[in-house]
């Protein structure tokens, strides 16, 4: 066994050559942030992003965050591409939060999140392996007194052509690390390389199946407390940027501090309180038994069916924003010989990570120390400091390996805002774990959202005029603020802007307008996988089969027409009809089809399903064809795919959250189901990278959940004849009459 | 004062008899491969071997064990369980925080039936959720074990209170 493993070490998670797991307890408390960067900094780089040691073990630094997506792999691939190293040597290695700061952010953007990760580091990771190459080549000929032309790196070795006279990365790298980095390097054309695209081994992979502590909620310090933690369980809109709902009133402390282990009971800023205690079992135990009062009378009048009646009632309203305009589309709906409208539902949804959200923290007197599992370091990072009032300089976040991240744990970091409170309180390390029930009802949901939309066809069938209106509430007004253009979250329209439809090629109107308006319900909201493109695409994939139905054609020769100047979905888009044997589908099973363009991927899906006299559906195959311009670790991108087919059929079946008197209905996986093994339908993924290094590199991670829901209830039209025009499929009576 | 066997190695225990085996072993024992989804037996993320028998350690006492205990920790004690090895090949993980309870859960599967059926799995494996959507390829890893291993391999190493060391 040669994979490389996590252990925890005093810098916190990184990967090592043991397979044990070794360091599960500190002994001693980790380093401060000045210790942390001076162990760092010591190492000889060739480039911010690669250390190699005398014994050739090439260490190359990760900035962003693993959370299931691979990237722990997929990210040095592209530097070791360029580097051209032995990958059985490779180490990778999270770079430190505090370090990029200190260094000015030498490692870039380190935040994993809207499918980022691969896509927006692959040219600077890129190019940091072609520098270190440069370096290591001239080095060697340096040595060897010959011009650099002459030398030649492959496999951590660098050769001399002339003589053949070869010398190991490992022995130059140190005096190599001296050398400039060359400003400007050439790499290599797609067909040349020679790592990427492959499926390579994938990092950390034995310690994932033998139970190793690579999660925050494994993390084990001298001295350490457990808290469980109770949130007021009413929401009545926000208090401060990660506190909604209504405020703690009071606890009676005195009656479950005698119980078995419990050290402290203690208020979490304005809306909630937490127990302490010497193992978390007791912490929750304690906590179950706590009196609490809690100002929750405000939560009486929120409930979704109030929100979606304001959501409904405010589609047309006139504070719009306006993210497509073409055309005149009143005026062309005005004269159209045909009109076709509908209104469309998604519910809030959430995320339900299988690991509950968790924070471990160590404060003292002016500066802190969290162990987390974050999709957004800096974030964390910042927040920390913000909630302690001390500067970011005295923050340490270590980054641990995320139980799922799914967009709940990138810029809503309510958890790690609790974890430093109850730990500067406290004085010792607490390890915050939320009880399923607490994460179910706190989180930053999906928003529910609401769509019209209306098209026009003149005389002969042509669609002259397509008009959306969108409502719901602004994951931006809640999260991201700075964002905002004007006051208003263009990004709810994704999936309908022009960059998001092959540059306004793709469903060519001459008539278009697309308008947002922006609701903000006293519910939390947040990112999702594939947020804003799933909702929309439902909505807007769901509604071109009802166009196509319209007129009497065949949806997916409906869409072919719409997209005969966009290249890229024409081509996804056939493929997926040619695997599905499109219309030519056995007895009884009926298909549905969509395409989805996904931060410059584009995905199509086909969805086979029969539905049973007494409405049960069953799904028996999806067909997947993506266009991700190029692949990375191919494996990888069809896991990822299979993972988002199946969040979103889940969703699309059975998900949702629904809240009355302002408190969250769904608690646990009884009433929050996700999909069953036996549930799963034969996924296939066919991989079709056009490969035009022209274009930006596309999604991976979010790509296959946008398509999924509509290509499901367009195969449940086709098989019924019902049109599903809300989510979830089970508050449908799909029984045959 | 409870004992109980975990992994080969006896342990006292005078806390509260109440505590489920979870919190033991993550807490106490610092056995934190077994890990927490739910607390009501609905995830099957906490899944460990009492006996040869798959059991969701959150929702069991302490005081009502009656066998010795098997955890991810311990799977693999004697190499790699085939299931392990099918788990790499397959590259089942993506976040990888069911997968404990998964691996514990298909081998009390292969245990008792060596050469299951589709359902088979399908049944066995029906209460361990997987949020990140691993499960073709772990109903494909589960049947490559089933065919690779013979029946002594597919078993993991189980340990009786009789045969247990102590610590």
């Amino acid at each position: 066994m040669t994979a490389a493993e996590f252990h925890l070490t005093r810098r916190g998670f990184t990967f090592g050559v043991s397979a044990l797991a070794g360091g599960l307890v500190l002994g001693a408390l980790p380093l401060s942030a000045e210790e942390e960067r001076a162990s760092v900094a010591a190492k000889p780089e060739l480039t911010a992003w690669v250390v190699i040691d005398p014994d050739d073990t090439v260490t190359i630094r990760i900035a962003r965050s693993e959370m299931g997506q691979g990237i722990v792999t997929s990210l040095p691939m592209l530097v070791a591409e360029e580097l051209e190293c032995d990958w059985a040597r490779v180490r990778p290695e999270f770079v430190s939060v505090a370090e990029n700061f200190a260094r000015k952010r030498v490692w870039g953007d380190m935040i994993s999140t809207n499918s980022v990760s691969v896509r927006k580091s692959q040219d600077y990771l890129r190019k940091a392996g072609a520098q270190a190459r440069m370096m290591l080549l001239a080095e060697a000929a340096s040595r060897w007194n010959c011009p650099v032309e002459q030398c030649a790196a492959s496999n951590s070795v660098v050769t001399h052509g002339a003589t053949g006279r070869t010398v190991g990365y490992g022995d130059l790298a140190e005096a190599a690390a001296r050398r400039p980095v060359p400003a400007e390097v050439i790499l290599k054309r797609p067909q040349d390389w020679r790592l990427i695209g492959t499926n390579v081994a994938t990092q950390g992979r034995l310690a994932l199946v033998t139970g190793q502590p690579v999660y925050a909620t494994d993390v084990r310090l001298p001295d350490m407390l457990y808290a469980a933690v109770s949130t007021c369980p009413a929401y009545n809109g926000r208090v401060s940027q990660f506190e909604y709902g209504g405020r703690l009133r009071s606890f009676e402390a005195q009656k479950v501090l005698k119980m078995p282990g419990v050290r402290h009971v203690v208020p979490v800023g304005e809306t909630a309180v937490a127990v302490v205690a010497t193992s978390w079992w007791q912490a929750k135990t304690a906590l179950e038994a706590l009196p609490v009062i809690w100002d929750e009378a405000a939560g009486a009048g929120v409930s979704t069916d109030a929100i979606r009646t304001t959501l409904q009632q405010n589609l047309d309203a006139t504070d719009v924003a306006i993210g497509r305009r073409v055309g005149n589309v009143d005026t062309a709906l005005a004269s159209a010989a045909k009109v076709v409208t509908s209104d469309h539902l998604v519910p809030y949804l959430g995320h339900a990570t299988m690991e509950p959200q968790t924070c471990t923290a160590h404060v003292t007197a002016d500066r802190a120390q969290v162990w987390a599992p974050t999709q957004n370091g800096e974030g964390t990072a910042r927040v920390v400091a913000q909630t302690l009032g001390i500067d970011i300089s005295k923050v340490v976040v270590h980054k641990c390996r995320l139980g799922g991240g799914f967009g709940r744990r990138g810029l809503a970091q309510d958890w790690a805002m609790q974890a430093v409170l109850i730990a500067k309180a406290v004085g010792q390390p607490v390890k915050l774990l939320w009880t399923r029930e607490e994460d179910t009802t706190h989180g930053f949901y999906r928003p529910m959202v609401v769509s019209r939309q209306t098209a026009g066809f003149d005389g002969e069938g042509k669609l002259i005029a397509w008009k959306t209106r969108l409502c719901g509430s602004s994951i931006f007004a809640t999260l991201l603020p700075q964002a905002m253009r004007n006051g208003q979250d263009f990004n709810m329209m994704s999936g309908y802007l022009e960059k998001d439809l092959a540059n306004g090629t793709a469903y060519q109107t001459p008539n278009v307008e697309v308008g947002y308006v922006m609701r903000n319900a006293p519910v939390p909201v947040g990112f999702w996988r594939g947020v804003n493109f799933s909702q929309n695409g439902f909505f807007r994939e769901a509604f071109v089969d009802e166009m196509a139905h319209a007129g009497g054609q065949d949806p997916y020769l409906f869409r072919r027409a719409l997209l005969a100047k966009s290249t890229r979905w024409l081509a996804v888009l056939d493929e997926a009809a040619r695997r599905a044997d499109w219309g030519h589908a056995s007895a009884g099973i009926h298909q549905g089809i969509a395409i989805v363009e996904h931060e410059d991927s584009v995905c199509a899906e086909v969805v086979e399903l029969s539905v049973a006299a007494d409405g049960t559906i069953k799904v028996h195959r999806v067909i997947c064809v993506v266009d991700t311009v190029f692949v990375v670790h191919p494996a990888t991108a069809v896991a990822q795919m299979e993972g988002g087919i199946i969040q979103a059929l889940g969703a699309a079946l059975t998900g949702e959250i629904t809240i009355d008197n302002g408190k969250v209905n769904q608690t646990n996986f009884h009433d929050q189901p996700l999909l069953r093994i036996g549930e799963i339908p034969r996924i296939e993924t066919y991989l079709l990278p056009c490969g035009d290094a022209t274009l930006p590199w596309g999604s991976v991670g979010e790509t296959g959940v946008p398509p999924l829901a509509p290509a499901l209830i367009n195969a449940v039209f086709a098989a019924t004849g019902k049109r599903i025009r809300s989510l979830p499929l089970k508050n449908h009576d799909l029984r045959s009459t | 004062m409870i004992e109980i066997v975990v992994n080969g190695i006896r342990h006292r225990f005078d806390g509260d008899p109440a505590t489920p085996l979870l919190w033991f072993l993550r807490d106490e024992l610092g056995l934190v491969g077994t890990r927490f989804g739910c607390g009501a037996g609905l995830c099957g993320c906490c899944t460990v071997h009492v006996g040869n028998d798959a059991v969701r350690s959150c929702g069991i006492a302490l005081s009502d064990i009656n066998g010795a205990v098997t955890t991810i920790e311990g799977l693999g004690a004697n190499g790699l369980h085939p299931l392990q090895r099918a788990w790499i090949e397959h590259a089942v993980p993506q976040c990888g925080y069911c997968q404990s309870g998964q691996l514990m859960q298909a081998a009390a599967l292969l245990t008792a039936k060596p050469h299951p059926s589709d359902a088979e799995i399908n049944e066995a494996m029906t209460g361990n959720l997987c949020r990140c959507g691993t499960y073709p390829r772990i109903h494909a890893a589960i049947k490559q074990a089933a065919s690779a291993g013979s029946e002594t391999s597919a078993k993991p190493p189980v340990t009786t209170p009789e045969n247990a060391r102590v610590r």
